[in-house]
């Protein structure tokens, strides 16, 4: 079996690629570059082609598929209309599959439910990351706003984190958003930081 | 409490509805809290509203009819309520062709140019290099509306020249690789391939149909029958959008929140020249204005006209087996609803027309008609032919097509 993986992202290609290689009997190449894309699939030939939906080239795809309709291998959008449940899990992923006319369920099911466990493993990660980079953020303006407060005010650093925690809980808001707030203040009226 | 909908689309000028809805709070009015969900290609639009993700959706008008009549996929009966615009769409091709075939700094007559472009095509075929023109979708009235002037100029769009699929946003790429000698595409594609001296403005799609339809707001017939209150709040909102948006006062701030990055993530001087009509055609020239380029308000242009839809049914059975069946026919008529925009906006100010389709192309000035509240005057809705589309007889109007 043939499986084309297209991604331009060349990281998620990789987790999806490291996922599904453990299938026996599979052929997996990826495909991050956008230009030359269906030359590139018309020389894969594969037999199912996996393409994650914030992807700028799915319409070009499909109007490759909908012409090979006429060729050898026609590629079709969907498996058949009773798998219904299987799409609908996939899209929910963000992966959009197309698979050769004629290829049995029960050899792309496993494949499909493989790959939507990796985009989904992915979007996990890729959360986590933000929500890590979130939290450094936080972290320096929090830093940047106790900073503005001790020279300003000539407190010691203790000190700055308790006015920020005072206003955080008089206000009822995240000391992440006072000192943001203190941050933009600081910046309207001009002050270097 | 206010009821969600999520609205999907592509980062478009005329995807300016939804946005300028939920930006000034339109939506929020109605009782709307509006969700915009950005997507990069029709397919995920699509995908997102068939399987949940949306409950509606900005679409190009001849996929909702394909998706209802199960081309490309299995069939599923969409419902549009409400017409996004009318045109915006230029044909932008590369320095050199569009040289060869009109003059510079103006936009050109399109039976001349068509005439002119008909030689190179013949030239171009017969020494095995075909013009090559990109569209956005197959499904697309950019599709249709090029081919249309394409065969009533004499060159057979599937015989004579290429018409391949690209993604709005590389459209002034795929000119500058030479992957394409033209384009047909919504703004602000084609001023970007201007800006960068990759391509230059010919025509624009308003100049081959005056009234030519062009995205509309698009959802699942069964969501629109299970949601039909939130659906007619959703169309009030926009048509208040719509006003907005037409309003030169309003210019500026529209084109600087379109422009946004979760929204079109542009420039926001190209996008306001769109909004006001005016276009650049050729790097280092001058503006040009051509009246109604977009038109998204006046003459109860969100009207889903049910003859708007057999023209667009027409043109995909003109290009595209299966042929032409009756039952396809009312098939793609059904998908517009009049009767949805018809109640969402009855006994406001504004204007409803008396009959929900119309003869596309009679009008050659403009004519009061007879409405069911408010006063309503359309002006030319030409086909730069002369062609006149009557939807009491599809087969005998196909017959007559080039």
């Amino acid at each position: 079996m043939r499986i084309a993986i297209v991604d331009e992202s060349a990281s998620r290609a990789a987790v999806i690629h490291e996922g599904l290689a453990q299938l026996d009997d599979c052929d997996i190449f990826v495909v991050t570059e956008r230009r030359g894309l269906v030359a590139r699939i018309g020389e894969i030939a594969p037999d199912i082609v996996l393409m994650d939906l914030g992807n700028p080239s799915r319409d070009v795809l499909e109007e490759y598929f909908a012409v090979s309709r006429a060729l050898a291998r026609p590629i079709a959008m969907f498996v058949d209309e009773s798998d219904e449940e299987s799409i609908a899990a996939s899209i929910d992923a963000g992966v959009s599959s197309y698979v050769v006319d004629g290829l049995a369920a029960h050899r792309i099911r496993p494949i499909l439910d493989l790959a939507v466990k990796r985009f989904s493993a992915f979007a996990r990660l890729q959360a986590d990351l933000a929500e890590a980079k979130g939290k450094l953020a936080e972290r320096d303006a929090v830093d940047k706003a106790k900073r503005i407060l001790m020279d300003s005010r000539g407190l010691t650093e203790p000190q700055a984190y308790a006015e920020l925690r005072k206003a955080a809980m008089n206000q009822g808001r995240r000391i992440a958003e006072i000192a943001e707030a203190l941050l933009t203040a600081h910046q309207l009226l001009g002050e270097p930081e | 409490m206010s009821r969600e909908l999520t609205v999907g689309f592509l980062p478009l000028v005329d995807a300016c509805l939804p946005i300028l809805a939920r930006e000034h709070g339109f939506a929020e009015e109605e009782g709307l809290s509006l969700r915009l969900v950005r997507d990069m290609s029709w397919a995920t639009v699509l995908d997102r509203l068939l399987y949940g993700h949306s409950d509606a959706a900005h679409m190009v008008a001849p996929l909702a009819i394909a998706t209802t009549l199960g081309r490309g996929r299995p069939a599923q009966p969409l419902a549009v309520p409400f017409v996004l615009g009318l045109n915006g769409n230029a044909i932008t091709m590369q320095p050199a062709l569009a040289r060869a075939i009109t003059a510079p700094a103006a936009l050109g007559d399109p039976v001349a140019v068509g005439a002119a472009l008909r030689r190179v095509a013949l030239e171009r075929k017969a020494a095995s290099a075909p013009l090559r023109f990109g569209v956005v979708h197959r499904y697309s009235s950019h599709n249709y509306m090029l081919r249309y002037w394409l065969a009533a100029c004499g060159i057979r769009p599937d015989d004579d020249v290429e018409i391949v699929t690209i993604a709005p946003p590389f459209c002034a790429d795929a000119l500058e690789a030479g992957e394409v000698d033209a384009i047909c595409v919504g703004e602000p594609w084609n001023s970007v391939a201007v800006e960068r001296g990759v391509g230059e403005i010919v025509l624009v799609t308003a100049q081959i149909w005056q009234r030519g339809v062009e995205k509309v707001l698009a959802m699942k017939e069964p969501v629109l029958d299970a949601r039909r209150p939130d659906i007619e709040a959703l169309i009030r909102a926009l048509i208040r959008a719509a006003r907005h948006f037409v309003d030169p006062a309003n210019l500026e701030q529209n084109a600087a929140i379109l422009a946004r990055a979760e929204y079109i993530d542009g420039n926001a001087g190209l996008i306001q020249r769109a909004i006001s009509d005016r276009l650049l055609l050729s790097k280092g020239g001058e503006l040009v204005h051509f009246a109604d380029f977009m038109f998204q308000y006046r003459e109860a242009a969100n009207f889903p006209w049910v003859s708007q839809a057999e023209w667009l049914y027409t043109q995909m059975v003109r290009w595209e087996q299966p042929g032409y069946t009756p039952l396809d026919a009312r098939k793609a008529a059904k998908v517009f609803r009049p009767d949805v925009y018809r109640s969402a906006i009855r006994g406001s100010a504004e204007p409803l027309p008396g009959a929900s389709s119309k003869v596309e192309g009679s009008l050659a000035r403009r004519t009061v008609v007879g409405t069911q509240q408010g006063r309503m005057t359309l002006e030319s809705n030409r086909f730069f032919d002369g062609g006149v589309f009557d939807p009491a007889d599809l087969p005998g109007y196909l017959a007559k097509l080039p």
